[in-house]
């Protein structure tokens, strides 16, 4: 079981697909010579050439579009946004494009894309650089949506990613690339729509995603001090979504609290709590908690954006209040 | 169709001293910007414009009172030409509410509305729209007013940058497209991106009238610019004007440049300053330039203890100014 980072995992994947299967390639701002804005694709230039690690304009629209067209013809293409807040300029075809080519040619076409993409707060970028937007694209049928915690998890999953016949929006959390973990000596795919607990407990499940599957891990070591069990759940894959095992874990803790960096509003949190109580309402012994960035952009000065965004002590807050000890 | 501008008459040398001075103070800014960054003190993400500072101060210089800016992750020099004060500027990086953003934007959002900066934008072609509708309001209400988009060689391969050029043109407002040819996007060079040598020709694609000029060199730089925004306000329409220039340094704070080799930086460098150009044809005097090193570097050090000493927002101020 040798330890990786989640960086390398995310190369790993991608590198060993690429190795496998000529169809796959990818291509992206800076991803050649530079090796990518985050390192992730550094040496895959000297491993694969210029054909297959595609260094592209400033142009998300095209590339994404790019990447479907080659998809439609028989590629797996993998493209790099390299911000999340780029994929805003990519919209029109991830949503109008990609998510519906399937459905509307009743089932003859089918978009096996990957594109990779990056955010997260905590180093001051400001509004344009560190936004959290999963909830945009989880709202949109054809999608898949993937949101990694662990390397493990990333390289897993971003291999499932890559050999899923339909388009896949993957989220890297930034502040994740350096966290070392085991991975399993070969690529295990995981399947979409499974959930991982993370740590099992008896008084409340935490539903957490990205950064804030460790902020919750924290929380609920401080919780188990204060005597309150903890169960932590990551589901990984935010569309398709695990709801069985949501609702197994509520059902056996009767108490629920959804954590993600994104703004609570109408983030994916809100979903969660709508299904636990549609799934779950007569096992709830208390409202389900939701834990998330503050409704606001994501300012500059360290001292706005660290009170905008969550950390452990908001989940820890979220616990207790949940578990009637504030 | 493109024309070679050249120098049409000379500026007087005090005028270029000022030029001079004012280019000297961006670049012992960003200087001290880089070094404030090393030491840990400044947070974000920092691009500066160490090689393109002819470009921010021969524009800035020929621009009207009331005139409008818009410029990029870049944005440093652009809004010191503007007028913005380097206190204004260096708390902004701090984060201080003295900051010319208030602490809200950082460096990649520059924001100074009452001397015309309408905002940098960490987003690449982010803020060639709203140039095109500012001009468009300034021409609906006959006012003489011009507003001008800074952007890069890599912005062109977007698409608000064709959409903006070709609405721009139909609709014959005055701005004023100042493309900063710097010939690398972040570590990507022309080669990579671009299937044309001349960018000039995207203009052309477009209708609209352009220019190509020199951008290491302020006067040449200050001619073209005002020409392009006689004929915006004017009312012949909109001008791109294609400026040549390098960025001597890193695409950002820490880059390590793995994408072009030393030597290429190394001889930029040696012949292609642009402060060096301007000092070496004003023949300045030792005595003259070490009196405006000395006069720069007082006001840079004088903009970080101005900084130091601002008032850090509350927390929750972050939740001001979300709506108006
Ligand atoms: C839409 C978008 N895509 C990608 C980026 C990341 N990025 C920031 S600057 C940059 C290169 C910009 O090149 P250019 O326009 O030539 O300006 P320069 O950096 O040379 O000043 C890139 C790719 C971004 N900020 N916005």
């Amino acid at each position: 079981m040798p330890e990786t980072t989640y960086r390398e995992a995310v190369r790993d994947a991608m590198s060993e697909a690429m190795r496998r299967d000529e169809s796959v390639f990818i291509m992206g701002e800076d991803i050649a010579e530079m090796g990518g804005s985050m390192g992730v694709t550094q040496g895959m230039l000297d491993e694969f050439g210029p054909d297959r690690v595609r260094n592209t304009p400033i142009s998300e629209m095209a590339i994404v579009g790019a990447g479907i067209g080659a998809a439609m013809a028989g590629m797996r293409p993998i493209v790099e946004i390299m911000y999340q807040d780029f994929t805003t300029l990519a919209m029109e075809q991830i949503v109008n494009q990609a998510a519906k080519h399937r459905y509307m040619s009743g089932g003859q076409l089918k978009v096996p894309l990957t594109i990779r993409t990056q955010g997260g707060a905590g180093w001051s970028p400001g509004a344009q650089h560190a936004q959290q937007l999963e909830a945009w694209f989880v709202h949109v049928p054809g999608l898949k949506v993937a949101f990694p915690s662990t390397p493990e998890d990333v390289r897993n999953l971003l291999y499932a990613s890559i050999y899923d016949d339909n388009p896949v929006i993957f989220f890297e959390h930034r502040t994740l690339y350096g966290l070392k973990g085991d991975v399993p000596e070969e690529i295990e795919p995981v399947e979409f729509g499974k959930a991982r607990i993370h740590r099992e407990g008896e008084d409340v499940t935490v539903v957490a995603t990205g950064r804030l599957v460790h902020e919750a891990l924290a929380a609920a070591e401080e919780a188990e001090g204060e005597g309150i069990s903890v169960e932590v759940l990551d589901p990984r894959t935010l569309l398709p979504l695990d709801e069985d095992a949501i609702v197994a874990s509520v059902e056996k803790t009767n108490r629920c609290v959804v954590a993600h960096e994104a703004v609570v509003r109408m983030g994916f949190g809100a979903e969660v709590a709508a299904i636990v109580q549609e799934r779950a309402f007569d096992y709830l012994d208390a409202p389900v908690g939701r834990v998330g960035a503050k409704f606001s952009p994501l300012p500059f000065a360290p001292i706005m954006e660290e009170y905008v965004v969550p950390h452990a002590r908001d989940v820890l807050a979220a616990i207790k209040k949940t578990v009637g000890k504030n | 169709m493109a024309t070679a501008e050249k120098k049409s008459h000379a500026l007087a040398p005090d005028t270029l001293k000022d030029f001079l001075r004012e280019m000297l103070l961006i670049r012992r800014f960003e200087e001290m910007v880089e070094e404030r960054f090393r030491a840990g003190e400044l947070p974000g993400f920092l691009h500066v414009a160490i090689g393109q500072e002819a470009v921010a101060v021969g524009v800035c210089r020929a621009l009207d009172d009331g005139d409008v800016i818009a410029s990029t992750h870049r944005a440093h020099g652009h809004t010191l030409a503007k007028g913005t004060h380097p206190n204004e500027l260096m708390a902004e990086l701090y984060g201080k509410i003295e900051g010319c953003s208030h602490g809200y934007g950082g460096s990649m959002h520059l924001y100074d509305v009452e001397r015309g900066n309408l905002g940098a934008n960490a987003v690449v072609g982010g803020g060639l729209p709203a140039i095109v509708g500012s001009a468009l309001a300034f021409k609906l209400r006959s006012e003489p007013r011009v507003a001008v988009a800074f952007f890069g060689d890599g912005a062109t391969n977007i698409g608000t940058f064709h959409e903006s050029m070709n609405l721009a043109q139909l609709w014959g407002v005055p701005a004023v497209f100042v493309l900063e040819n710097n010939h690398y996007a972040e570590s990507t060079p022309a080669k990579q991106q671009l299937p044309i040598d001349d960018l000039t020709k995207r203009a052309d694609a477009y209708g609209m009238h352009a220019m190509k000029i020199d951008g290491q060199d302020v006067e040449v730089v200050y001619h073209a610019a005002k020409k392009a925004l006689k004929h915006a306000r004017d009312g012949k329409g909109p001008v791109f004007l294609h400026v040549e220039t390098y960025r001597l340094t890193g695409h950002y704070i820490g880059d390590p440049q793995v994408y072009r080799p030393k030597e290429e930086v190394r001889e930029l460098r040696r012949t292609q300053d642009p402060v060096e150009k301007l000092r070496s044809a004003l023949e300045l005097p030792d005595g003259e330039w070490e009196a405006m090193e000395r006069e720069v570097a007082e006001i840079v050090e004088g903009s970080v203890e101005f900084a130091k000493a601002g008032t850090d927002p509350k927390p929750e101020d972050a939740l001001k100014n979300i709506y108006a």
